[in-house]
């Protein structure tokens, strides 16, 4: 199990994010210093964890609905929602646990929504989500009525800015989260379940899994993930901004996916390898910011180099690359 | 100064909140207002200030959201031209499309006051339009950083509105404006930081790093007063006094920042009135009373504020109002 | 040199991936006019030989030759240039498209740079004449059965390229009376001097319709040789290696003790489906299911596993009453079901031998009682031992199998749920004959182990060897039940033909 864990390490994602590191290290020398300041650490590299985690967290519930094919256009949405159920709840004097549990219950029942609509009711994934990617960000409005609601309140301020053991708490929140999921994904059933799903509805059904609770469980994951994301957002800035939190980060949550080798037809996928996806993209978007190029070329610079990891894990670059001759396992066991 | 001109000329055009008791009575006149929607804070306060300021002149206001569409807009238009109000203000969702339906109004003799924004139609087919100076804005910010920072030497750094994005362009250009020729005041580092608080924050983190942790930075111009609220919170984040360590200046005068000024945590901002309809009004009053044509552009003050404006008063004075 | 006698001739040819030789020093002469069979087992190499004519890869080593002079095909887009056309086995057209385009896609008759339609239809009307088949180019290709599909992708194929048509295993899903129009349209092929390549894995109609035949075994080539000079076994031989005797090939088991009742169908049926339909099924019998494509034998696998659920009728296992509405209710009951379309609906292409051996086993034990990968390892080399299953590894995705050994898979995917009922749709079909007598064996034993099956076979030979008791479809109906010495192909012919007499219904 180590030996494996440690093989994987070779892979095309963390050279991807190793070099995207390295180009920001040439554009901005001291991009690798990181300092011990009140408490933390405190430099460019722990930005990268710190603003790479509502995407990464994203990711980590998206990287579940690709795999089965799915896709959750919402989670942008759903996040401003959990940002504003948090905020109006401290503001109108509730207990930070209890608003942030309710904001948690609120990401998971959109997230239910989402799955219902796609397994009970059969409704391709891209336009099931869509609904709530529209209604929601109106929904977050509705909470809010159009203020940016802020707060004082300790608690979802160190959510979102906080440190724990020097590091940026949403890094750390991000990271147990990936763990925790990697965990329950590969020691129950449920990952190999999700990749059944999703490479063959038909056959998945006809040995006998539950689809539709399957399903369920990962629109459910996703919304709760969104969930947790919008709050870390909301803490961050300290108050719930409806019309732009998680605006645009369903997309870069799908990407980070993708850049984490899931195909978007469903099928293999890996927690871990999604989340450093999010990595490699905030990687990216700090690097911009601390090299100081013109604003007008951001996009372009970030396409282009997500072009280029897309292209060195593309099967012609594998095909490409000199062949790793696998052991040839022996066929019966013993 | 030509600055100094221009101030007092749209001073006295302009009504700011706190004179609005000076209004002139309009009892019995009734007023449709097509707004663009609610999809800012700033834009709500409008709204708000707008019925504040018909309700203190006795003018009936109705009122019409577009929730952005033009052919609501143009709907709500007709809707008043029929109820044969008085006159009609319109905040124009675009540019473009509106000749046809001013001219209708027009037909009617109903006088069209533009609001906030502009229009690509004839001039004659509306009464005038009342809206703010974006560069003045950036040149007001400008000349308050000039002013304070004196001769001593001073980085700017820049948080730019979304890129392309017309106040983002203007705002830019009135603040470098007011900076040429202060060879001790320069730009080092501009971003994009998308008009909104969280990426204020992340683009003001990495400029901290890259300025040699905020200590090479005197200074940071925000295009509005979110990402300035964001910027803060970095500039704390990085154990640096935001307001005394980095000042901090920014555009649009929302609560928030007002909070930010009472706590020493910024240092300015210049206004971006929500009270079109003010001025709007008393134009039309003149209009009204001896037929008075008022000039076609109206420009609001770029007010600036600071810690010696009152900047407790001003959030309180504002709160209620929809930001 | 060149030889002018052939009209596609590989010569010397190697093919190396990674590390295994899947084709060894090759040569393969095909004349015009004439029916070649290519045949070998599971692995033998010859779906490497025909991607390698056909263009689908590039040879290591060696020639493809085209009228004598020595050719590069890029793909099987350009070996079309060349005259060579190709039908797979797997029909791999445009389901959701029409008849017409189909047959055109790629090469639409054109109106000022717009398809034209009409044209198009009418040609495509001409050309399937041709073939026998009078239906509507315009209705979609997947409202079809797969034999009218084999045949328009034939009729695509002769109609792009002309020369040399490579059919591979083109008779897999087709019934008897189908195979004969084939055969018809091979041999009206083959005397306007087309050169066939006719890959299959049933003897008998190599013998039917071939002319010369050559063996490849192991990437080896073992002979080419013309079909007059030798006898079946022969040629089994050659495949094999061996001697291989088909055991129970027609030996009736009579007088069978009957086991216990496991399973009782009483009026069971599904509207615009299954006619209701009363089956009894007891422990350690096989029934068999005959009865055409289309006759409604699928649909009757799929309401007896919940896969549809009937909306008339009853069950009960074991004498209690239950309900199966849906597969885990049927599996439940410790059914097992290893569906016809086994690409669509069996295995998990993506996904590893040894994960679509153990899938339905942890479909049974829940979300939460996960298999560790040394258990699934242990399972699944247990059966792929037991199964003869040949992969490089169990770790390799299933789908680079072939046909035979995806189906063992399959096949152990179910006996790892320790079944007791199982349902084989077409079991047998497109598989090469080691795999296929794998097969058959396991359902041999299974029944001796006292499990019940029923096995749905076009195969009548087949069902006829090992089956208990037979049933007959047609029309969506139940019609026949034959017992003893009623077992036969000639009777099972009269009732799926509908003969009245000798036959109770």
């Amino acid at each position: 199990m180590i030996r494996r864990s440690l093989l994987k390490l070779a892979n095309p994602q963390l050279l991807a994010l190793i070099g995207v590191l390295l180009i920001n290290w040439l554009l901005f020398p001291n991009f690798f210093r990181v300092t011990w300041q009140d408490g933390r650490f405190f430099g460019s590299l722990i930005d990268v964890l710190n603003r790479g985690a509502p995407v990464a967290i994203l990711a980590v519930g998206m990287v579940g609905v690709i795999a089965t094919k799915g896709v959750d256009l919402s989670v942008g949405a759903v996040m401003a929602v959990a940002g504003a159920v948090a905020a109006t709840m401290v503001v109108a004097g509730y207990p930070a646990p209890i608003a942030v549990v309710a904001a948690l219950v609120v990401g998971l029942l959109c997230g239910l929504w989402n799955g219902i609509l796609v397994a009970i009711l059969d409704i391709q994934p891209i336009i099931a989500t869509l609904v709530l990617m529209v209604a929601g960000r109106g929904i977050a409005q509705l909470i809010t009525e159009g203020f940016i609601v802020t707060f004082t309140d300790p608690v979802l301020i160190y959510i979102g800015t906080g440190s724990f053991l020097g590091f940026p708490m949403a890094a750390v929140i991000a990271l147990v989260l990936m763990i925790i999921v990697t965990l329950i994904v590969r020691r129950t059933a449920i990952g190999l379940f999700i990749e059944a799903v999703g490479v063959n509805r038909a056959a998945a059904s006809l040995a006998g899994i539950r689809s539709r609770m399957l399903l369920l469980l990962v629109y459910s994951l996703s919304g709760l993930c969104a969930a947790i994301a919008g709050i870390i957002v909301a803490g961050d800035i300290r108050g719930a901004d409806a019309n732009n939190a998680g605006l645009w980060l369903e997309l870069d949550a799908i990407l980070a996916v993708v850049i984490g080798g899931t195909s978007l037809l469903g099928g293999r996928f890996s927690v871990p390898l999604a989340f450093v996806g999010a990595l490699i993209i905030q990687a990216m978007n700090t690097g911009i910011l601390v090299s100081g190029f013109p604003p007008e070329f951001n996009l372009i610079v970030k396409a282009g180099l997500i072009f280029i990891v897309l292209v060195i894990q593309s099967p012609l670059a594998s095909r490409l690359a000199p062949p790793r001759i696998k052991p040839v396992a022996k066929a019966a066991a013993k | 100064m030509s600055i100094i001109t221009k101030l007092a000329i749209a001073a006295s055009l302009a009504t700011a909140l706190s004179t609005a008791a000076f209004a002139q009575d309009l009892s019995g006149k009734v007023v449709g207002f097509s707004q663009i929607g609610s999809e800012s804070g700033w834009r709500a306060a409008e709204t708000s200030v707008t019925k504040q300021q018909a309700e203190e002149r006795g003018v009936d206001l109705k009122f019409a959201d577009a929730q952005q569409k033009q052919e609501n807009q143009i709907k709500a238009i007709r809707g008043f031209i029929a109820q044969g109000v008085d006159a009609i203000l319109v905040a124009p969702v675009v540019a473009t499309g509106w000749d046809d339906v001013l001219k209708e109004a027009k037909d009617a003799e109903i006088p069209v006051v533009l609001l906030d924004r502009g229009v690509d139609a004839p001039e004659d087919l509306y009464l005038t339009s009342v809206a703010s100076d974006q560069v003045e804005e950036g040149r007001v910010a400008g000349n308050w950083l000039v002013g304070d920072v004196g001769t001593e030497p001073c980085n700017i750094v820049e948080l730019q509105g979304t890129v392309g994005s017309t106040p983002a362009i203007n705002r830019k250009k009135g603040f470098e404006e007011a900076i040429a020729g202060h060879d001790n005041l320069k730009i080092t580092q501009s971003q994009t930081g998308d008009f909104t608080r969280s990426k204020g924050k992340e683009v003001m983190e990495a400029f901290i790093k890259a300025t040699n942790n905020g200590a090479d930075i005197c200074a940071v111009y925000a295009h509005n007063d979110d990402m300035a609220v964001g910027a803060i919170q970095a500039i704390k984040d990085a154990g640096l006094k935001p307001g005394t360590d980095i000042k901090v200046v920014s555009i649009d005068g929302v609560p928030d920042i007002f909070t930010a000024i009472a706590a020493g945590e910024a240092n300015a901002t210049v206004e971006l009135t929500p009270n079109m309809a003010g001025p709007a009004f008393d134009a039309l009053a003149k209009f009204w009373a001896d037929g008075t044509e008022p000039e076609k552009f109206i420009i609001t003050e770029s007010k600036l504020y600071t810690s010696a404006d009152d900047p407790q008063g001003e959030y309180d004075r504002r709160k209620g109002l929809g930001y | 040199m060149t030889d002018g006698q052939y009209a596609l001739e590989a010569r010397g040819i190697v093919k190396i991936f990674g590390n295994h030789v899947a084709l060894d020093k090759v040569d393969f002469g095909l004349r015009p006019g004439e029916v070649h069979a290519l045949l070998g087992e599971n692995g033998a190499g010859k779906s490497t030989l025909i991607k390698i004519l056909t263009g689908a890869y590039q040879p290591t080593l060696g020639d493809v030759i085209v009228d004598g002079s020595p050719v590069t095909l890029n793909n099987p887009q350009h070996a079309q240039t060349h005259g060579i056309g190709t039908v797979y086995q797997e029909v791999n057209l445009l389901p959701n498209r029409s008849v017409a385009e189909n047959l055109y896609l790629g090469h639409q008759p054109t109106w000022f740079g717009f398809v034209d339609r009409r044209k198009m239809e009418r040609d495509a009307r001409t050309v399937l004449a041709r073939y026998g088949l009078n239906i509507d180019p315009s209705s979609e290709l997947g409202a079809h059965s797969v034999a009218v599909q084999q045949i328009v992708a034939i009729a695509r194929a002769v109609e792009l390229s002309g020369k040399v048509l490579i059919l591979d295993e083109p008779t897999a899903s087709l019934d008897r009376n189908e195979v004969e129009r084939l055969f018809d349209i091979i041999r009206d092929l083959k005397a306007q001097g087309l050169a066939v390549v006719f890959i299959t894995h049933f003897l008998d109609q190599v013998f039917a319709i071939a002319d010369r035949v050559t063996i490849l075994r192991n990437g080896k080539l073992i002979d080419t040789k013309s079909l007059d000079n030798l006898t079946r076994t022969d040629v089994v031989r050659l495949m094999l290696g061996k001697d291989i005797a088909f055991s129970g090939a027609t030996q009736l088991e009579e007088n069978r003790p009957l086991g216990e009742v496991l399973l009782d169908f009483k009026g069971y049926g599904k509207k615009r489906s299954v006619m209701p339909f009363n089956l009894t099924i007891h422990k350690g019998e096989v029934v068999g299911v005959a009865g055409l494509l289309g006759s409604g034998r699928t649909e009757m696998a799929r309401i007896m596993f919940g896969a549809d659920s009937a909306d008339e009728g009853t069950v009960s296992v074991a004498g209690k009453p239950t309900s199966i509405s849906k597969p885990t209710d049927a599996i439940a009951h410790g059914f097992g079901f290893c569906p016809e379309d086994r690409k669509a609906e069996g295995i998990f292409g993506d996904l590893s031998v040894r994960e679509n051996i153990v899938i339905a086993l942890q479909g049974k034990l829940g979300w939460f009682s996960a298999l560790t990968r040394d258990e699934q390892m242990e399972i699944a080399g247990r059966y792929g031992e037991s199964m003869d299953i040949r992969a490089a590894s169990l770790d390799m995705p299933i789908k680079l199998l072939s046909g035979g050994n995806q189906q063992k898979a399959i096949l152990s995917r179910w006996l790892a749920t320790d079944p007791t009922f199982l349902i084989l749709d077409e079991p047998t079909r497109g598989i090469d004959v080691g795999a296929h007598a794998e097969i058959v064996r396991t359902i041999n034993r299974l029944r001796d182990e006292g499990l019940a099956l029923v096995v749905i076979s076009s195969e009548l030979d087949e069902v006829v060897a090992y089956s208990s008791r037979i049933v007959v479809m047609r029309d969506r109906e139940l019609v026949a039940e034959l017992n003893g010495e009623n077992i036969n192909p000639g009777v099972i012919v009269q009732a799926i033909a509908n003969h009245k007499d000798g036959v109770q219904t």
